[in-house]
C-alpha cells in the first residue's frame, strides 16, 4: 500500500500480522502481547520487526526491547483517543527510539500535523483525502509555540537565542 | 495587555484558514458530523438549541477598545446584536450561522483574537484575577505567566485529544479572585521562606456534576519549571484519565481514584525526565513581561474623595461604594461595570453598549476593559478625578447598577433559553430574584452574597460554589430547582450543602426571600451570610423554607 513516510509518498512493504504464522523473512509487525510471547521466534528470523501499540500497553516493559525493533505502529483505536500522542513522545524523548513510528487505525487528516510534532514519521492514512493533500497538512502551521520532538525550547527562546 | 508579534498574528491567521478548509470539507461531505465535531469544538463552535454558539477566547479576560469594537461589529453583522460574557472570562454569541464562522474567525484575527480551544477536550482559556496588576495584595503580576501558558497550550501537539476539557487558573494575589481551587490546575504565585517567588500547584479541583476542591500537589515550584511541571501533569492525565465514561473523565476523578500521593509520584517521575528540556529562563519571563504595555499613570494624579458630591448624590455615592475599589497607584481607582441590571439577562451586552464601552475605555482607562469570572467588566485604571463623569456615562448605558458583589450580582448560565445541555431555565429565575431584591438599602444591609445559577449539573453557573447555589433539574419534563447553601470559590473554598428537596419554578424566588430573612434573623452583628451558614448549618434555613410544604 501507499503510505507517507518522512514527508514523501512511498510504497510500503511491512506486513502487519494478526493470527497468521510468522514468515521466515521480510518486514513484519505483531501486537505487543504477541511480541512478549514470541520474542525469540521473531528475533531469530531474517527480517525487520515491528510492534503495534494502541495506548494501553505498559511502555516501560517495552523500553529494553526497543533496540531490537525497527518499527512501532501506533494503532489509534478512535481518532478522539489521544493517548498515542503521549506514547510517541515518550518513545522518542524518554526511551530514545530512533526507528520508524507509524500511525494507523482511526485518525483524521487534520491530526497529522500534531502527530508529526510528537515524533510520528509515517502515516497509513485511509481517509478520503488524497495523499498529496495529506503532505500539505504537515505544513499547515509555520508557528510552533512549544517544544516537542521536532523543535526544542519555547518559540521565544528559539528566536531570542538565534 | 499583551501585544502580538508577527508570529502570534501569523498563527491566528493560519488557524482561521485551517478552519475555513475544514468547514468546506464538512459541507462537501468529506468530514462526517462525528469527525467535524472535535474540530469545530476546538474552534469554539457548538451546535446549540436554536443555532450554533460561538465562544470567543478572551485570554485572562483582557479586551482592548479595538477588540470591543470588532466584537460589536461581529455581533451586529453575524448575530442578533448582543453577546454574553461567561465565567471563563470569554464571550459567547448565540446566533451565528455555521457558514459565517470562517469569516468571523478571520475578522477576529484582524484584532489579535481567536476562538482556539475555547471548547473540546483540550486545554482551555487560562483565567486570572480581574484585578491583576492593580491590586495591592499581589506578590507578582500573574498575566505574563497566563500568556506563557496560553502560548504553550495553543495547538499543543500532545494534548489536543485529552479525556476531557482542561482548565487552568492563575492568581498572584493573597486573596483568591480567580477560583484557583476549583480548576483542573490552579496556580498561586507566592514567596517561599527564602523570599523567592514561585508557584503553589493545586490539581483536581472542579465544578460540574462531581464538584471537588483541588489538592496541593506541590507547595512551591520554581518559576523556571512551570511549563515542564504542567506538561508532566497533563501527560499523566492524558495517559491515565478515564476515557470509558465522559462523566468520570476529568482529572479530579483520576486524582481521587489514583490517590494524590501516587498521582504526584507519577507526575514527578515524568517531570524528572523532561524538566531540563523545557526551562523557563528569566530572560524569557522578562520578554513576556515586556510585551505587556504598562499604563502610563500620571504621577501628578491626586486622590479625590468626592465627599461633597456623595453627600448630595445618593446614587453616585452608592456606585462609588459598591462598584469601585482601591488601586495600588495614588489618584486611581478600579471601576466595575455591572452587567446585572434589573430585568436583563446577567452577563449580556448589546453591540451599542460594547462600542460605547470601547470609547469610554479609551477615554478613561487606557483603552482596556477586563472581564471578570462573575460576568461583569472592569475598568482597571481610572483617575479618581474622572469618576463622576464616568459614572454619568455608565449610568446612561445602564452599566452602573450599584450591586457588584451583592445578592443581585448573580452568576448565571444561559440555561434553557439557549443551551442544548440545559434541563431548566436560569435567566428568568435570575430576573425574578432580582425583582424581589430591588430595595438597595436592604441589599447593602445584607452585605456580600454570591448567588450562582446553573441550568444543569454541568455547572457553568458555578452553583456548587455559590453562597447560595441554584441548580436547575428536569423532573418529568418540568423545571425544578435544587438549592445549596454555604459554597465558596475563594480562599476558604467549599462546596454548598443541599437545602432539601428541589423546588418548583414558581417557589424559588420566595424561597430566596425566606433564606435571606432567616439570615437576617440569625446573624450576629456584622456576620456575613456565608459565616452565618457555616456557624448554624443548613437546618434553620431548611425548616423555614419547607415550613409550608
Amino acid at each position: 500500500m501507499r503510505i507517507i513516510k518522512d514527508r514523501a509518498i512511498i510504497e510500503d512493504a511491512w506486513r502487519h500480522l494478526t493470527d497468521e504464522e510468522i514468515p521466515s523473512n521480510g518486514k513484519v509487525s505483531v501486537p505487543f502481547a504477541r511480541w512478549q510471547v514470541e520474542r525469540d521466534v521473531l528475533t531469530g528470523r531474517d527480517g525487520e520487526i515491528g510492534v503495534r501499540l494502541s495506548g494501553v500497553e505498559p511502555l516501560d516493559e517495552l523500553a529494553a526491547d526497543l533496540g531490537q525493533l525497527q518499527l512501532i505502529v501506533l494503532e489509534f483505536p478512535k481518532f478522539t483517543d489521544g493517548r498515542c500522542f503521549s506514547y510517541a513522545r515518550l518513545l522518542r524523548e524518554r526511551y530514545g527510539f530512533a526507528g520508524e513510528i507509524r500511525a494507523s487505525g482511526d485518525f483524521l487528516a487534520d491530526q497529522i500535523y500534531y502527530m508529526a510534532r510528537v515524533g510520528i514519521n509515517a502515516f497509513e492514512y485511509q481517509g478520503p483525502e488524497p495523499l498529496e493533500q495529506i503532505l500539505r497538512q504537515l505544513e499547515i502551521f509555520s508557528v510552533r509555540y512549544q517544544p516537542a520532538v521536532d523543535d526544542q525550547g519555547l518559540l521565544f527562546s528559539r528566536r531570542y537565542n538565534r | 495587555m499583551y501585544q502580538y508579534d508577527e508570529q502570534d498574528q501569523l498563527l491566528v491567521e493560519q488557524r482561521a484558514e485551517q478552519f475555513r478548509d475544514q468547514a468546506r470539507r464538512y459541507f462537501e461531505g468529506r468530514l462526517t458530523e462525528e469527525q467535524f465535531l472535535p474540530l469545530r469544538l476546538q474552534n469554539g463552535l457548538y451546535i446549540q438549541r436554536y443555532a450554533p454558539m460561538l465562544r470567543i477566547a478572551v485570554p485572562y479576560g483582557h479586551l482592548s477598545s479595538r477588540q470591543l469594537k470588532m466584537i460589536a461589529h461581529i455581533a451586529r453583522t453575524y448575530d442578533k446584536g448582543f453577546v454574553h460574557f461567561t465565567t471563563r472570562q470569554n464571550i459567547q454569541m448565540n446566533w451565528p450561522k455555521l457558514e459565517d464562522v470562517p469569516a468571523i474567525l478571520s475578522d477576529l484575527a484582524k484584532v489579535q483574537m481567536h476562538a482556539i480551544q475555547t471548547s473540546g477536550n483540550c486545554i482551555r482559556n487560562t483565567t486570572s484575577d480581574p484585578l491583576a496588576g492593580v491590586c495591592a495584595d499581589e506578590v507578582e503580576d500573574p498575566r505574563p505567566y497566563c500568556e506563557i501558558i496560553r502560548q504553550w497550550s495553543t495547538l499543543h501537539p500532545e494534548f489536543a485529544f485529552l479525556p476531557r476539557k482542561f482548565k487552568i487558573a492563575v492568581t498572584g494575589a493573597s486573596r483568591d479572585r480567580a477560583a484557583v481551587r476549583v480548576h483542573d490546575i490552579g496556580l498561586r504565585l507566592l514567596k517561599n521562606e527564602a523570599g523567592e517567588v514561585g508557584f503553589e500547584v493545586i490539581v483536581g479541583g472542579g465544578l460540574g456534576r462531581t464538584p471537588m476542591i483541588g489538592k496541593v500537589i506541590r507547595p512551591f515550584l520554581e518559576k523556571k519549571h512551570l511549563l515542564s511541571y504542567l506538561e508532566a501533569i497533563l501527560r499523566v492525565y492524558n495517559l491515565h484519565g478515564r476515557r470509558d465514561n465522559k462523566f468520570k473523565a476529568r482529572i479530579k476523578i483520576l486524582v481521587k481514584e489514583m490517590g494524590v500521593d501516587e498521582f504526584r509520584r507519577q507526575v514527578e517521575d515524568h517531570w524528572q525526565s523532561t524538566q531540563d528540556k523545557l526551562l523557563l529562563e528569566d530572560s524569557v519571563i522578562a520578554w513576556y513581561q515586556s510585551r505587556f504595555i504598562k499604563p502610563g499613570y500620571d504621577p501628578s494624579a491626586t486622590p479625590v474623595a468626592w465627599q461633597e458630591e456623595r453627600r448630595q448624590n445618593k446614587a453616585f455615592s452608592a456606585w462609588y461604594t459598591h462598584n469601585t475599589v482601591e488601586h495600588k497607584v495614588t489618584g486611581y481607582r478600579v471601576v466595575f461595570l455591572s452587567l446585572k441590571p434589573p430585568g436583563e439577562a446577567p452577563g449580556d451586552m448589546s453591540a451599542s453598549q460594547l462600542e460605547a464601552v470601547a470609547d469610554l475605555a479609551d477615554r478613561y482607562s487606557f483603552g482596556i476593559a477586563r472581564v471578570t469570572h462573575t460576568q461583569n467588566l472592569v475598568f482597571s485604571d481610572v483617575r479618581e478625578s474622572d469618576l463622576l463623569e464616568l459614572w454619568q456615562a455608565l449610568a446612561e448605558l445602564n452599566l452602573a447598577t450599584p450591586n457588584v458583589g451583592k445578592l443581585t450580582d448573580m452568576i448565571c448560565c444561559p440555561g434553557l433559553d439557549y443551551c442544548a445541555l440545559a434541563n431548566a431555565s436560569s435567566i428568568p429565575i435570575a430576573k425574578e430574584i432580582h425583582a424581589r431584591f430591588e430595595d438597595l438599602d436592604y441589599l447593602y444591609d445584607l452585605g456580600e452574597i454570591r448567588v450562582n445559577l446553573s441550568g444543569c449539573m454541568n455547572g457553568c453557573g458555578h452553583h456548587s460554589v455559590g453562597h447560595i447555589g441554584i441548580l436547575g433539574v428536569d423532573k418529568k419534563g418540568e423545571e425544578w430547582y435544587q438549592l445549596t447553601l454555604g459554597g465558596s470559590s475563594a480562599d476558604d473554598a467549599s462546596l454548598g450543602m443541599r437545602l432539601g428537596p428541589a423546588l418548583a419554578k414558581d417557589q424559588v424566588a420566595t424561597a430566596m426571600e425566606t433564606i435571606i430573612q432567616t439570615y437576617v434573623d440569625l446573624r450576629q452583628e456584622d456576620e456575613s451570610f456565608l459565616a452565618t451558614v457555616r456557624r448554624v448549618g443548613v437546618d434553620p434555613f431548611k425548616e423555614r423554607v419547607y415550613a409550608n410544604h
